[in-house]
């Protein structure tokens, strides 16, 4: 018979991290990891980029080996799923019909693609971009003179249309809003990776409305609303993602844009965690205001710390939302809610790029975003990002003057 | 260890409390100076993906990749934070009559 320990379903990024944190923090009872995806957990960020340009035969890019796993005696249930949770019994059922108890859950499911509901019979055929298959797929199928076309002019969306550039393929980017990267990045940069696009060679379509998807003699046809009739060998979709909650609403755990956790990443059942993609969570530093993201960094910090609470710590969760996206040798780079902000303030950092601190009413930086080549603008996006931590109010001409060592400004 | 002292800069080209990249020959090194005014060099990438940790930031004792936060004990090169586990290998320096030094093998 088992002794129950910490159980975590998911082994994406904020569930092996949690594994491992358990560990490190000196649990030293049963974890147990429960993966469906049969590979050991890996990096999800290069699926839409290096692992799609790689011109050898890529491999997943592991985060932990096997042997790891072993040493830590995280015990790694592979390739297969959480049936159901009994809460009262405290142990989860596997598809397999394996029984694990647990004293504490921690749910990591991640996201799932938004499937994109259209007309016509090549709607079935669409590529989506969330796991390692998928990617493979994708890199198989982007040869020198496909004709892609990528609906969204998200992240993903331009991720990929940039990995599809550099394969020689021609590529028409749809966007269904009137711009690119319309959620949380300030127009002024959505410019920035507009122009390199089309620079690189993508056609873009804004404002598009997509009316149909036919798929015939060996290719697609979409039609837009206006008449226009685009011809193509791929597909791919990528217009966000939806929270994997199937398993939490099945548990009758409180759903709200994902698994809703109180700012201590617990659930509606105090001995049931959830971390990264799945769980919308009160951020203290924006007034308790209800979030969920999707970025890598998040999973890393809220599975580190889903685990501390889980050995009691209860700690409520307040790092600063933070994310990247590399396009061709563009870095983009937002650290926390620009949507929190009512204004703007520019530091033009010359050849290396812009910086935009946003400030709310009461002029506190809510965030700081930036573009520019490659690692260039790290540094003081870091900073912005402590800014944002400490709520700081500095002056706004201090902002914009790029004279201004940033790291006064902590002061 | 055996090896050369190359000069890297001026003292004052690395401003307090951040790092600076150094190029030679076919490698790259990070050269540091901390709030206390002490030198120090690594490698310049850190040992989880190939990201330059001159452009990371310096805070303390400590640099913090750029790109996922992983951390290193700049005088020992010790790795502090996932996701980084493999240490940073660190390199002698010296300052001489207003330059910085560093030793390779």
């Amino acid at each position: 018979m088992n002794e129950s320990g910490m159980v975590v379903v998911g082994a994406g990024e904020a569930g092996v991290r949690a594994a491992l944190e358990l560990r490190s923090l000196g649990w030293d009872g049963e974890i147990t990891l429960i993966g469906n995806e049969g590979l050991l957990p890996y990096e999800r960020p290069k699926l839409s980029k290096e692992l799609l340009i790689a011109v050898e035969e890529p491999s997943p890019a592991a985060v932990v080996s096997e042997a790891q796993l072993a040493e830590e005696r995280i015990d790694w249930v592979s390739g297969d799923a959480v049936r159901r949770i009994d809460r009262e019994g405290h142990r989860v059922e596997l598809a397999s019909g394996r029984e694990i108890p647990y004293m504490r859950l921690l749910l990591a499911t991640g996201a799932k693609p938004r499937k994109l509901e259209i007309a016509g019979d090549g709607a079935g055929d669409l590529i989506y971009l969330r796991r390692y298959e998928d990617a493979v797929r994708l890199r198989e199928s982007l040869r020198n003179g496909s004709r892609v076309v990528v609906i969204g002019g998200g992240f993903i969306g331009l991720e990929v249309a940039a990995s599809a550039i550099q394969r020689g393929c021609a590529v028409t980017l749809l966007e269904a809003g009137r711009r690119l990267l319309a959620r949380g990045v300030p127009e002024a940069i959505a410019k920035v990776v507009e122009q390199e696009h089309r620079k690189q060679g993508v056609r873009i379509v804004t404002g598009a409305s997509l009316e149909r998807i036919d798929k015939g003699a060996g290719e697609f046809k979409l039609r837009l609303a206006d008449g226009t009739v685009i011809p193509c060998d791929i597909v791919i979709a990528g217009i966000g993602a939806v929270p994997e909650t199937a398993l939490a609403e099945k548990s009758g755990l409180d759903i709200d844009n994902g698994i809703r956790v109180n700012e201590k990443l617990q659930t509606s059942d105090p001995n049931i965690f959830a971390a990264g993609d799945c769980c919308s969570f009160p951020h203290v530093l924006f007034g308790n205001h209800r979030i969920r993201l999707e970025a890598w960094r998040n999973a890393v910090d809220q599975g580190m710390h889903a685990a501390g609470n889980m050995l009691g710590s209860e700690k409520p969760y307040g790092v600063v939302p933070w994310f990247w996206s590399d396009q061709y040798d563009l870095t983009l780079q937002v650290a926390g809610l620009t949507d929190r902000a009512v204004t703007i303030v520019e530091r033009n950092m010359g050849e290396e790029g812009q910086i935009y601190f946003h400030l709310n009413e009461e002029g506190t930086v809510v965030a700081v975003s930036g573009i520019g080549s490659g690692g260039s603008l790290a540094k003081h996006i870091r900073i912005g990002e402590m800014l944002v931590e400490k709520q700081a109010k500095p002056a706004a001409e201090a902002l914009a003057d790029h004279t201004v060592r940033l790291k006064q400004l902590m002061r | 260890m055996s090896g050369e002292w190359i000069e890297v800069c001026a003292v004052d080209e690395i401003e307090e409390e951040d790092v600076i990249r150094f190029d030679h020959g076919e490698r790259t090194f990070a050269v540091y100076r901390t709030d206390k005014g002490h030198f120090y060099a690594s490698d310049g990438y850190c040992t989880h993906e190939k990201f330059h940790l001159s452009n990371g930031l310096v805070m303390g004792n400590v640099i913090e990749c750029p790109k996922h936060n992983g951390r290193f004990d700049i005088p020992t090169g010790a790795a502090k934070r996932a996701p980084v586990c493999v240490d940073l290998r660190t390199y002698p320096v010296k300052v001489e009559s207003d330059s910085v030094f560093i030793k390779i093998d």
